[in-house]
């Protein structure tokens, strides 16, 4: 295991705020999210990569820097982090970056994690609830040339050379041992969330947080924004959401109420039934 | 020269249904640009039979790309491999499954091609007169569909959902090349050491696979009731899922867990028992076929999406049906 005193870990973790699930609404000619109104927060699966570095920080030494890239607002999503427990935050801001689709997205990011100097683990939430891609952590590894295991569940070991986890997969946990510097993204099973302290709180108001802008960084313009993006949204439409279903109550007779349902179940041939 | 690509799946040496969806959907690609179908495994000792099945479920040609230190998945020697190959023969579309490893390697595969790729898309289509690819996904939790395509960069890259296709039935007459391709020694060489698999977890389950899913929630009232769903669950061969609330009071582990923070799950037929169907919830369970619900309250909103709902008491409700379930059984043999 690192000690503390021989070389602290770097690492940074890239957050992103998300509108509270919910209450989202669409622009129907962009096929963007109009963001105002809806309250924003971390995506919720972000906590659990910032408290996946906090705990190895607090076996290893080092430091928790995130990075988030979003509108001005978003510097709120890095306060909380701050108060959470995180060492500092950069905000990435420019209105060249609006509409990036997630190749944009990791692109920009990468950019900003060089301007950071790197770092020695990068971890990343497994996906945004708004996006809901999960394409972004990927990305950054391949951006970064660094190596990459997603779906994250334990740490099991971490030295100085590399970082060995388990990754949740259809048929197990697969084993992997990953050299430094690498990438994770992390599934909630990775640890129980901390609460922001009264002490962080304070803490990450007092914090400054740089922003960084489209000129801050060694950028080729035409990867930016929605320009940049490779994706294009051309239609969004609402899913028909009730299925109009059959309904029956109990009333005291359950038996009645499973006969209902064991002759749907029949009629779609969901369970094989006994007649012929 | 093959412009519709599939990544096909395998475990230990077996193909998995995956890729045989994703040849019926390629193959439907295919036909409408009048063009040809390949499926690309990567992977070690799997068998001509295993190679030949891919041909006779769709495609024209197979890309066998062998080697032992290939045989586990891993990202940067798989995405490597695979870009060399993409650069090569140029496929317009590749397809692979939004799986652990479709959604880990195709957004590293995109970064390196320069390439526009959609997310866990359940509907594809050929837009007429571009021949652009139309990619129709579920986001923000299910609550819309959006369609997504990529005019200018090639190749255009989407993930699957599991489950949302039915594979073509089999074709035992269909002719199609099987092309092996030798892995590349610096394209298979990687930072990261594949230890082992451990499938002994306790409570591991794969629900994305499981065709009948059996959910419990916070109505369950305690870890012990989970018994009565997997009783029921034996009786449907159905594998047991729950929400949130179950999994954080700790009555069953996260694995099972559906929804916004759990597993997003398509089977023929999911029952829902003392789940209320939160927004969260829902958007793990609205591409499932046939959703029943059971709750007391009227008013739950798993009831509004259900195409069957129950409103009673699911500890008088849930022992009924599987006993139900298990006299039909009976009467049948
Ligand atoms: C960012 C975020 C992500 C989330 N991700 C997920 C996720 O991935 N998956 C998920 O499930 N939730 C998720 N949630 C939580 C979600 O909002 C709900 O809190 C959760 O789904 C509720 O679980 P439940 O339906 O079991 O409990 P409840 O909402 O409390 O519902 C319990 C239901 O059981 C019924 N009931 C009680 N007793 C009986 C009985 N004897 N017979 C019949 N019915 C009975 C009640 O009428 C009630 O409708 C998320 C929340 C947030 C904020
Ligand atoms: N705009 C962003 N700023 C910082 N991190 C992000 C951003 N978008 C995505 N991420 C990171 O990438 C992960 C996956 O996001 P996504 O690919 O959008 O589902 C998130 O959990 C974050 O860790």
């Amino acid at each position: 295991m690192l000690a503390y005193q021989e070389k602290p870990v770097k690492i940074i973790v890239p957050i992103k705020q998300v509108p509270e699930t919910g209450n989202v609404k669409m622009d129907p000619q962009t096929g963007t999210m109009i963001r105002s109104g809806a309250a924003a927060v971390v995506n919720p699966l972000d906590l659990y990569a910032i408290e996946a570095a906090l705990r190895l920080r607090e076996r290893h030494g080092g430091s928790v820097t995130v990075v988030s890239m979003g509108p001005p607002a978003a510097i709120k999503a890095i306060r909380e982090a701050i108060a959470m427990g995180c060492d500092g935050g950069v905000l990435v801001s420019d209105r060249k970056f609006a509409g990036s689709d997630t190749w944009a997205t990791s692109y920009t990011l990468a950019a900003a994690i060089r301007w950071m100097g790197g770092s020695d683990l990068i971890v990343a939430g497994e996906r945004a609830t708004d996006g809901d891609t999960a394409q972004v952590g990927p990305g950054l590894a391949a951006w970064l040339d660094v190596p990459l295991a997603t779906y994250v569940a334990h740490i099991t070991h971490a030295s100085e050379a590399g970082i060995s986890v388990e990754r949740l997969t259809e048929e197990g946990y697969q084993q992997v041992e990953l050299a430094l510097p690498a990438l994770l993204t992390v599934v909630k099973e990775i640890a129980t969330v901390r609460l922001p302290t009264l002490r962080g709180k304070k803490r990450a108001r007092q914090t400054e947080v740089p922003l960084l802008t489209a000129a801050d960084l060694d950028l080729d313009g035409a990867r930016l924004g929605l320009k940049g993006s490779p994706t294009k949204v051309v239609k969004i439409a609402r899913p028909k959401v009730a299925r109009g279903g059959e309904r029956v109550a109990v009333n005291g007779d359950p038996a009645a109420a499973v006969d209902a349902l064991i002759a749907f179940l029949e009629q779609r041939q969901l369970v094989t039934g006994g007649r012929q | 020269m093959s412009f519709i690509w599939t990544i096909a799946e395998q475990h230990d040496g077996e193909l998995k249904a995956v890729s045989f969806e994703l040849l019926a959907r390629g193959r439907a690609l295919a036909d409408a640009l009048d063009t040809r179908l390949a499926s690309v495994l990567i992977g070690a000792e799997v068998s001509e039979a295993q190679l030949q099945e891919l041909v006779v479920r769709g495609a024209d040609e197979v890309y066998y790309i062998e080697d032992r230190r290939l045989a586990e998945f891993v990202c940067e020697s798989w995405s490597n491999t695979l870009a060399t190959l993409v650069r090569q023969y140029q496929p317009a579309v590749i397809l692979a499954a939004a799986t652990s490893t479709g959604r880990t390697l195709m957004p590293h595969l995109a970064v390196k091609l320069n390439a526009g790729l959609t997310a866990d898309c359940t509907e594809l289509a050929i837009e007429a007169g571009t021949d652009n690819l139309l990619q129709t996904r579920p986001a923000i939790g299910g609550n819309i569909m959006a369609t997504i395509k990529t005019p200018d960069n090639r190749p255009q890259m989407a993930t699957v959902r599991p489950r949302s296709t039915v594979p073509l039935p089999r074709d035992p007459q269909r002719a199609g090349k099987i092309i092996r391709v030798p892995a590349d020694e610096a394209e298979v060489e990687t930072r990261v050491r594949v230890l082992g698999c451990r499938t002994d977890a306790e409570d591991f389950v794969n629900l994305e696979e499981a065709e009948v899913v059996v959910a419990g929630g916070k109505g369950m009232k305690r870890a012990e009731n989970f018994a009565l769903l997997r009783d029921l669950a034996a009786q449907l061969d159905a594998m047991v899922g729950a929400s949130r609330d179950a999994v954080d009071r700790g009555w069953i582990g996260y694995p099972h867990q559906i929804g916004l923070s759990g597993k997003t799950i398509s089977p023929k037929l999911y029952i829902g028992a003392g789940i209320s169907g939160s927004i969260q919830h829902l958007a793990g369970i609205k591409t499932a076929e046939t959703i029943v619900s059971v709750n007391r309250d009227p008013d739950a909103p798993l009831h509004s999406i259900a195409d069957f709902a129950i409103v009673g008491d699911l500890f008088e409700v849930v022992p009924e049906l599987t006993r139900r379930l298990k006299a039909l059984k009976a009467a049948e043999t």
